[in-house]
């Protein structure tokens, strides 16, 4: 192929943050807004653990339920007297890792089954959809809640339950991507110049079904954050003494009374997060759709 | 239409199939399985786990254990609870019509309040108000459910007493007042997501028929802006939304189990949270195959609905 291969008129150089999308992008106030939050709070959970006076394990059964603002508790504390600001960022190393982990294994996994459904239609195709069909017929927390109960939790266990519920979205979107992008002209010249099938699946098919791609990762990363929070939330996900954003709101639901910043904080946090990435999921679709040229 | 129906009625059982094959793998094939609930028990032997996995027939081949268990599913004999020995449809039934009472005043809620705000939106396109609808509808869909209900409960319940904090009807009292007093919150907890997305959907449609030809003849004979909006937008583009209302069903099932779990809501989503807690495999089972069929059967019936409405699609 390298030897017959056309020169073609080299393309203007260009560099990435000139290009349409990127401008696009940053054009977009709320994606702005989103990628902000995302990073400060990244910032914050990488950093903030050793900027805190107080360890996220230290027990300090004198300062129980502290309201937030009493001494350096800038978020106050726990039943035990652990600072909730110290849990709150390590929680969110956690939560965030996870999230983003379970988006980058439904994302691999999703595209694999979407382009090979979508390539090879027929009975391949027809089969793998309707598997698709099936699993989506649950509803995925049933489904997640299940695997979590059954299964020893571990945050990579977790992680790995979470993406095993959610590539479904995915192959959907990349298999109708996909099959339409198999009837275009360039595929054609493609199979003329003899390259395999997995030649043409992922370098030809898979970079230019990237756009859609990109976007439902965004979102899945979104989803998993919110997934997470609820089956760490009922004490089917990640096991104290690791803390997550979701199993800090397990206690909180009888201490709601007397410390509500116990729910409060970390709740706040889990949005925050999911706002962040609905966001710039929002922004990146705006931008890469071609059709929205105009603009 | 007899030939529509007969090959969407094919697909849903075909589906059916397959959504049982993949409940059946996830109990069967789960570390743990049913044994391991006497594995721990004190004195239990091996021999005796032997004897117990033989009488429950764990010890033949799966093709095997899942061809009896779906013939058993399909005439409706779902096995029996290992709580208390209830057979499982019967479990399930009382917890179903909580859940689906809560589903249902929910849903009301938001194709109402989503239909008007998508429609406005629509109408007054980059106002601020469309704006605020925008950001507001994501906004919505990034708070989880059980903590905004949470919050619900702090704010309505403890601080300012005005709804009960959870369970479906006060014990003593169970009025249709009562039971509604009880179905404020969790029902409005568990609409904010759906409307958020439901207005989405519906300004995207509102958009699409707007500027069709027969909205501008329907203007242009004079019709009253209410008629145009109410005759002619809204009926073509609500039909989208039927097929969109089946495909959020499992969004909506999920949510209201969700929303249960906070609101102490007998429902099938606390049913499930026991039954899990319990190891209680067999209603586990039922209500993990119930909440797909009922699935399915909405799909099924938003997709038959569209195509008695609309003939396009039946003819295409």
């Amino acid at each position: 192929m390298t030897d017959m291969a056309f020169k073609a008129d080299p393309a203007p150089t260009q560099r990435w943050w000139q290009r349409r999308a990127v401008k696009r992008f940053l054009r977009h106030r709320l994606a702005l807004f989103g990628l902000a939050i995302i990073v400060l709070l990244v910032l914050a959970c990488v950093i903030g653990p050793y900027l805190l006076p107080f360890d996220d394990l230290y027990i300090d059964l004198r300062a129980r339920f502290s309201p937030p603002l009493t001494g350096s508790h800038i978020f106050g504390t726990d039943p035990l007297g652990r600072d909730l600001a110290a849990r709150l960022f390590m929680a969110g190393r956690i939560s965030l890792l996870v999230g983003f982990a379970a988006m980058l294994i439904s994302t691999v996994f999703g595209s694999l089954i979407g382009i090979v459904a979508g390539y090879y239609g027929g009975k391949i195709g027809a089969v793998l959809m309707r598997f698709v069909d099936a699993m989506l017929s649950f509803p995925s927390i049933f489904l997640l809640l299940a695997l979590a109960a059954f299964i020893k939790p571990s945050p990579i266990m977790i992680t790995l339950i979470i993406a095993a519920t959610s590539w479904m979205e995915i192959t959907r979107i990349v298999e109708a991507e996909i099959k339409s992008l198999r009837e275009r002209d360039f595929i054609m010249a493609a199979r003329t110049l003899g390259l395999s099938n997995s030649q043409i699946m992922f370098r030809e098919l898979l970079p230019n079904a990237m756009g859609p791609i990109i976007v439902a990762a965004t979102l899945t990363v979104a989803r998993a954050i919110l997934l997470e929070a609820y089956v760490s939330f009922l004490g089917y996900g990640i096991q104290p003494p690791l803390p997550s954003w979701g199993n800090m709101l397990n206690g909180a639901q009888q201490y709601l009374d007397s410390a509500p910043w116990l729910a409060i904080v970390p709740g706040v946090a889990i949005t925050l997060a999911v706002t962040g990435f609905n966001f710039v999921g929002d922004g990146l679709r705006d931008a890469l759709d071609a059709r929205s040229d105009i603009a | 239409m007899l030939r529509f129906l007969f090959g969407r009625l094919w697909q849903s059982l075909v589906l059916l199939v397959i959504v049982s094959m993949i409940g059946f793998a996830v109990l069967t094939l789960a570390p743990g399985g049913p044994l391991s609930q006497f594995a721990l028990t004190p004195g239990m032997t091996q021999a005796q786990i032997a004897r117990i996995a033989h009488q429950m027939g764990l010890d033949r081949p799966l093709p095997v254990q899942y061809w009896e268990w779906f013939t058993r599913l399909l005439q409706g004999d779902w096995g029996r609870s290992y709580r208390d020995n209830q057979p499982v449809l019967s479990v399930i039934w009382s917890h179903l019509v909580a859940t689906l009472l809560l589903m249902g005043t929910s849903t009301l809620i938001s194709v109402l309040v989503g239909t008007w705000v998508g429609v406005l939106g629509a109408l007054k396109r980059y106002s601020i108000f469309d704006y605020a609808a925008t950001v507001g509808a994501m906004v919505a869909l990034s708070i989880p459910t059980f903590w905004f209900g949470l919050i619900a409960i702090y704010l309505f319940a403890l601080r300012l007493g005005w709804l009960p904090a959870g369970n479906m009807y006060t014990i003593g009292d169970g009025s249709v007042l009562d039971y509604a007093v009880h179905l404020i919150m969790p029902s409005l907890v568990l609409a904010l997501v759906n409307v958020a997305v439901w207005s989405r959907y519906m300004r995207t449609a509102v958009l699409d028929v707007m500027n069709q030809d027969f909205v501008r003849t329907a203007k242009a004979k004079g019709l009253t802006r209410w008629a145009v909006l109410t005759r002619h937008i809204l009926r073509n583009a609500l039909v989208p939304m039927i097929t969109l209302l089946g495909l959020q069903l499992p969004t909506i099932l999920g949510g209201a189990l969700v929303t249960e779990t906070v609101f102490t809501w007998p429902g099938m989503g606390r049913l499930f949270l026991d039954s899990l807690g319990y190891s209680d495999y067999p209603v586990v089972m039922g209500l993990l195959m119930l909440s797909a069929i009922l699935v399915l059967i909405g799909n099924l019936i938003a997709d038959v609905a569209v195509a008695v409405i609309d003939p396009r699609i039946r003819l295409g």
